[in-house]
Parts: structure tokens; sequence; C-alpha cells
């Protein structure tokens, strides 16, 4: 069914109501349109974001500001915050694109006022060097120590050769051995 | 005994930096723009409309960049001090009224007190984007050249005026 259908009817009998109007619905009739308006997928729908002049950069400043840190909010990305600052810095990234800035170009607009924390990718550079090789550092090392701490046990667990007397005991107890048993 | 003693080292030293870690801040972020000439604004003042200031008509001498809001709680906080620092006459203070509604703001100057040679008003906050702005209130230090030379972000507290502010505006006017 049209989903705009009982929110018409819904409105039709709010109005009535208001000019003292109540003859219009029952209070059965009342709740199954509330019931109907409720179920129709207009009304779950949120408000509807500013549609952008231009897709295109919409589309752009999406995926740019994907990568890109709400300094406010941290854990969010600018794309994805609600915050009121992360909305003027979307606004911002949009009139650049609008003036046909590369993205490079606007990445370091942002970089140079809100330094290296409002990219979610650092740069490689001295600073970050312990950040960026660091799980690499860790795994060499690992991988060492594994490699270390096995030769040792190799050569722990190792049986060494029988002597030349051990050999002697041993044939001596496999003759008396088999003696007892013909 | 060394079976011991290398687990225990490792953990004494994660400790620490974990104990590093809980004592960093993590909303301050550094700016890129200390030791950086102030960015150029040039904009109305709060109180006369008709009239704008731009940053260059500050060189020469030391100035603070107070970026407030009457909208901003933690600007309340810190006001009193602005008030004091006004008063004793160290250093000049100006306001960034960021993103308000100017009948707001001077109603709020009126209320709580005005520390400000002049406001000039930022209602789309593209001077705060300038300035790296991102939680108000924010205070700059800007020496004679306009070289951004510190950054209070949050409430200016007593504790950062002795430590950190007044210090280095005594360097900076020497």
């Amino acid at each position: 069914m049209n989903p705009a259908l009982p929110f018409k009817l819904l409105k039709n009998s709010y109005q009535q109501k208001i000019l003292g109007l109540r003859s219009a619905f029952s209070a059965k009739q009342f709740i199954l349109l509330l019931v109907f308006v409720l179920l129709s997928p207009s009304s779950w729908a949120k408000e509807a974001a500013p549609v952008a002049e231009d897709p295109v950069i919409e589309k752009r400043m999406l995926a740019l500001s994907e990568d890109l840190r709400c300094l406010v909010c941290q854990n969010e990305s600018l794309a994805g915050s609600r915050a009121d600052f992360a909305n003027d810095l979307r606004r911002e990234i949009r009139e650049q694109m609008q003036a046909n800035k590369s993205d490079k170009e606007i990445v370091d607009f942002l970089v140079a006022r809100y330094g290296d924390f409002v990219l979610y990718r650092p740069p490689v550079k001295p600073a970050t060097y312990l950040l960026w090789g660091g799980p690499f550092a860790f795994l060499l090392a690992g991988a060492g120590i594994l490699f270390f701490y096995l030769k040792r046990r190799r050569k722990q667990i190792e049986e060494p050769p029988l002597t030349e007397e051990q050999h002697r005991h041993a044939e001596a107890l496999l003759k008396e051995d088999k003696g007892n048993n013909v | 005994m060394t079976r011991f003693l290398l687990p225990l080292a490792a953990f004494i030293v994660l400790v620490l930096f974990l104990a590093v870690g809980l004592g960093l801040k993590p909303r301050e972020v550094p700016s890129p723009l200390i030791g950086k000439p102030a960015p150029v604004f040039q904009s109305q003042l709060l109180h006369e409309p008709g009239k704008t200031l731009a940053s260059q008509d500050n060189l020469g001498k030391v100035w603070l960049l107070n970026v407030w809001a009457s909208w901003c709680v933690s600007c309340r906080e810190e006001h009193p001090l602005l008030v004091e620092l006004a008063k004793s006459g160290i250093v000049p203070i100006y306001g960034l009224n960021y993103k308000d509604k100017p009948d707001l703001a001077l109603q709020w100057l009126s209320q709580y007190g005005d520390p400000y040679i002049v406001s000039v008003v930022d209602p789309e906050g593209r001077i705060g984007i300038d300035y790296g702005v991102y939680g108000v209130p924010e205070t700059y230090v800007i020496d004679k050249n306009g070289v951004i030379r510190h950054k209070q972000i949050g409430p200016v507290t007593v504790e950062s005026l002795e430590k950190k502010i007044l210090p280095l505006i005594k360097e900076l006017q020497g």
C-alpha cells in the first residue's frame, strides 16, 4: 500500500482534532493508522543528509575524509563523525575540491593546521619509524629467539653416542637376556 | 635465576610504558603551527560590526589570542582568570568569538566581564580552521613578529599561566 496515504489521513485527523472535530476517526481507527504509519518505511528513515550540489565531489570528499580523523571525537573519521567540527571540515574539503584542489593539496592543508594526528595513516618519517617498523622488529626478534631456543633444545634431547664400555655392557646384558629365554 | 629475571624485566618495561601512556593527554594534540607565523585574518569586531581587526595590526607586540564562545562551558571556567590577567595589564588579550551568535556573545561578556581589547567574530569557524582550533577554549601566545609560540588547548588554569604562559610572555617581551 502507499505508505504516504495513512500519513495523510493521520495528518487530517490531527488537524481535525485541533479544530475540535473529533468525529472523523474512532480510537480503533486511530490506533490502526498509527500502526500503519509506524510500519511504513518512510517513518524509519532518518533525516536526510543535505544533498550536495555535486555528487562527484561528495563522493570524493567522503572517500578522502574516511582516512582523516575527527579531532573532537578522536576515534571517528571525518566522514563518519556528526560533530560540528567534522561538519566544518567536510565543508572546507568540499569547497577546496570545488576549487579544483587535488586530494594531496587538501590533506597538506589539513596537516599544516592539525598535524599528522589528523591522518589515520601516519606518514613514514623518523618520528614514526618505530611505529611502522616496530612490529617487524618484534617479529624478527621473536624468530631469532625461537631459532636459538630450538637449536639449544635439539642439543639437549639428542642422545649422546654410547662409549665403548657402555657398548660392551649393553651387549653383555643382551646376551644374558637371550640365554635366559632359550 | 635468569629464567625469572627476564620475564620480570619485560614486565617492568611494559608497566613503565603503560604508566607513561596513562599520563599522556590524547586530547591535547600538539599543534604544527607552533614556531610558524600566525595565520592572517581580518574580521569584524564583535562590539562594532562596522570595524575590523587584522592580525597584522598586532605586529610588534606580544599578545594572546583566546578562542571563546558563549556556548562553551569550559570558557566560563577560565574566564575569571582572563579577566584578572587583563586587569594586570601584563599582556593584551584578543578574543576570537568562535561560531557564536553576536547577541548571545555580547550578553555573555556583560555577564562575566570582558577581558578582551577587542573580540573578532568567526561565525563560520573559518579563522578557527586556519588556526587549527578543534576544542574551545584555546589560547595562542603570539610574539612580536607574529609567530605562534604556544598553544593552550582547553581552559587556561592558574598552573598553566604560572608555569608556561606568563614566563613565556616575559621572555618574549624582554
